[in-house]
């Protein structure tokens, strides 16, 4: 589903955010990659989505191969992820629903399928009742789960999470990593950058360590020349 | 289409003041092309009275055979350039002396012989009024054998050319100027637009929407405001032209507004500009996110 193969970027102000990057992911995987602050999770997640292409090396996803990638061809294969954010993104005068059916408008979706396919989304996150609340009308926790929801409504392949715990507390960071193990369990590939180890402890799933822009580990390698034997600290 | 109108209108709502803002620099920036284009028409219509009296003159040797002048006269109502030929014998010269410069009348009736030689009058069409046609014409006509000489108003005609040619290069020099800083000031206020839209455009991307889906409302809303725009531009210019006339009085009485056709261009024009200006912030912010 994803593969990076000797990943290298760097920005025009001469830093390197990736040094030889490779990995792959399967179908079914959930993938955590973890690393300090600008160790480069952003921006493999922004490879990840097209945001970014990589200076040199190969990203492909979803059977789009990110450097030959065409303008238009973008949002082609964005259609394909469900994209979370630490902040939610999202907009503070539509409701939940009308947030949810905006992805699937601006995606050109049939109108008379949009009502039952929000309905469906927010059942699944556990907000059928609050779908007419507002934004700010809504917990952090809660928020998250429409922005969820909103990823979830075009029945991506992949769903990429960037720290899409990092502003709630306990409690809500708990429903949301259920939400998306159960997404998981699905049978979406979830990648979910964060440095909450606490949490990355708590399952056994497969981890990618990021330090200064370099895989140091990874703890299901499939390409020894990426990964560096080095547990997560 | 609906999704795109709903979001184009909702941008209205959202943001009345800017675009009021831009609804109105629009219509004021084609309130000022439009009263410049008002002198223009009402110029062009003054100077087309004048231009009516451009007149070719070829005098003619006496005792030249009426049917050579007769076919002659057929071949000069040929030319492509020339709206009417009149033949003017000796008698009706002199008819016409005595009873226009009555300050001679005197001297030319107690004539023995006529001194008045005959003429054939050459009037132009219109838009071959100007000094180079005329003049070509004129040479033409020397051409002919029975022709003494050949007088048109020269000077007054090379002067009228100037006037047409400055008020054409005035006007459209101050049209481009307006136009130019309307579609800057547009282009301003779409781009508030866009920057107060930001996030949202942002998640559109994300979501997968493609970049024509997401110009789409706002090309709209730039059409829809040149639209507006263009239509309180020419309600202004109808309130300005209605005072300006009604106070003034006399011969401005008669100043004429502009034609269906010319206050249609004007709203196409401002539709133009509330097109091009979106299309130009959208397409840099795009580019840019």
């Amino acid at each position: 589903m994803i593969r990076f193969a000797h990943v290298y970027k760097s920005y025009p102000n001469g830093a390197l955010a990736l040094k030889d990057v490779s990995f792959r992911v399967a179908k079914g995987e959930f993938v955590f990659l973890t690393g300090h602050s600008g160790a480069g999770k952003s921006t493999i997640m922004k490879l990840l989505f097209a945001e970014q292409q990589p200076t040199s090396g190969e990203v492909r996803v979803s059977g789009y191969s990110v450097s030959e990638l065409r303008a238009d061809e973008v949002p082609r294969l964005r259609r394909r992820l469900g994209i979370v954010f630490q902040d939610f993104r999202l907009l503070e005068d539509r409701s939940a629903a009308e947030n949810i059916a905006f992805a699937l408008e601006v995606t050109g979706a049939r109108r008379d399928t949009i009502a039952a396919r929000v309905m469906r989304v927010l059942t699944q996150v556990g907000l059928s009742a609050k779908s007419r609340a507002y934004p700010r009308e809504l917990s952090g926790g809660e928020q998250q789960r429409v922005a969820i929801a909103r990823a979830l409504v075009n029945d991506p392949s992949i769903l990429v999470a960037d720290e899409p715990t990092g502003n709630l507390d306990e409690r809500a960071t708990r429903g949301v990593f259920q939400l998306l193990r159960d997404i998981n369990a699905g049978g979406t590939v979830v990648v979910m950058a964060t440095h909450d180890l606490d949490l990355v402890r708590q399952v056994p799933y497969r981890i990618i360590e990021l330090r200064e822009g370099s895989v140091v580990y990874d703890s299901q390698a499939d390409e020894p020349e990426s990964a560096q034997s080095e547990m997560p600290s | 289409m609906r999704l795109l109108t709903r979001e184009a209108l909702l941008s209205f709502r959202r943001a009345p003041l800017l675009s009021a803002l831009s609804i109105t620099t629009i219509a004021f920036s084609l309130f000022t092309i439009g009263l410049f284009g008002l002198v223009a028409i009402n110029l062009r219509e003054a100077l087309r009275g004048i231009e009516e009296r451009v007149e070719i003159v070829a005098f003619v040797f006496r005792g030249t055979p009426a049917e050579t002048i007769a076919l002659a006269t057929q071949d000069i109502a040929a030319f492509p350039e020339v709206r009417s030929v009149a033949y003017v014998s000796e008698e009706q010269a002199l008819a016409r002396a005595r009873s226009e410069l009555v300050e001679f009348r005197d001297a030319y009736r107690d004539l023995q012989v006529n001194p008045l030689p005959a003429s054939i009058e050459v009037r132009m069409k219109e838009g071959y009024r100007d000094a180079r046609t005329v003049e070509r014409v004129a040479e033409r006509l020397r051409g002919f054998t029975f022709v003494d000489d050949v007088r048109f108003g020269r000077d007054w005609i090379q002067r009228l050319d100037q006037l047409r040619n400055v008020t054409g290069l005035v006007g459209l020099v101050i049209g481009l100027a307006f136009a130019a800083v309307a579609v800057v000031i547009i282009g301003v206020t779409i781009r508030l637009t866009l920057l107060q839209r930001a996030r949202e455009i942002a998640i559109m991307r994300l979501v997968g929407a493609t970049n024509w889906f997401i110009r789409g409302p706002f090309l709209l809303e730039g059409a829809l405001k040149g639209l507006l725009g263009g239509l309180l531009s020419l309600g202004l210019c109808w309130a300005g032209w209605r005072l300006f006339r009604d106070s003034a009085g006399g011969p401005l009485h008669d100043l004429i507004f502009f034609r269906p056709d010319q206050m249609l261009l004007i709203v196409v024009f401002g539709v133009l500009l509330g097109l091009g200006g979106s299309l130009v912030s959208v397409g840099r912010h795009l580019r840019h996110v």
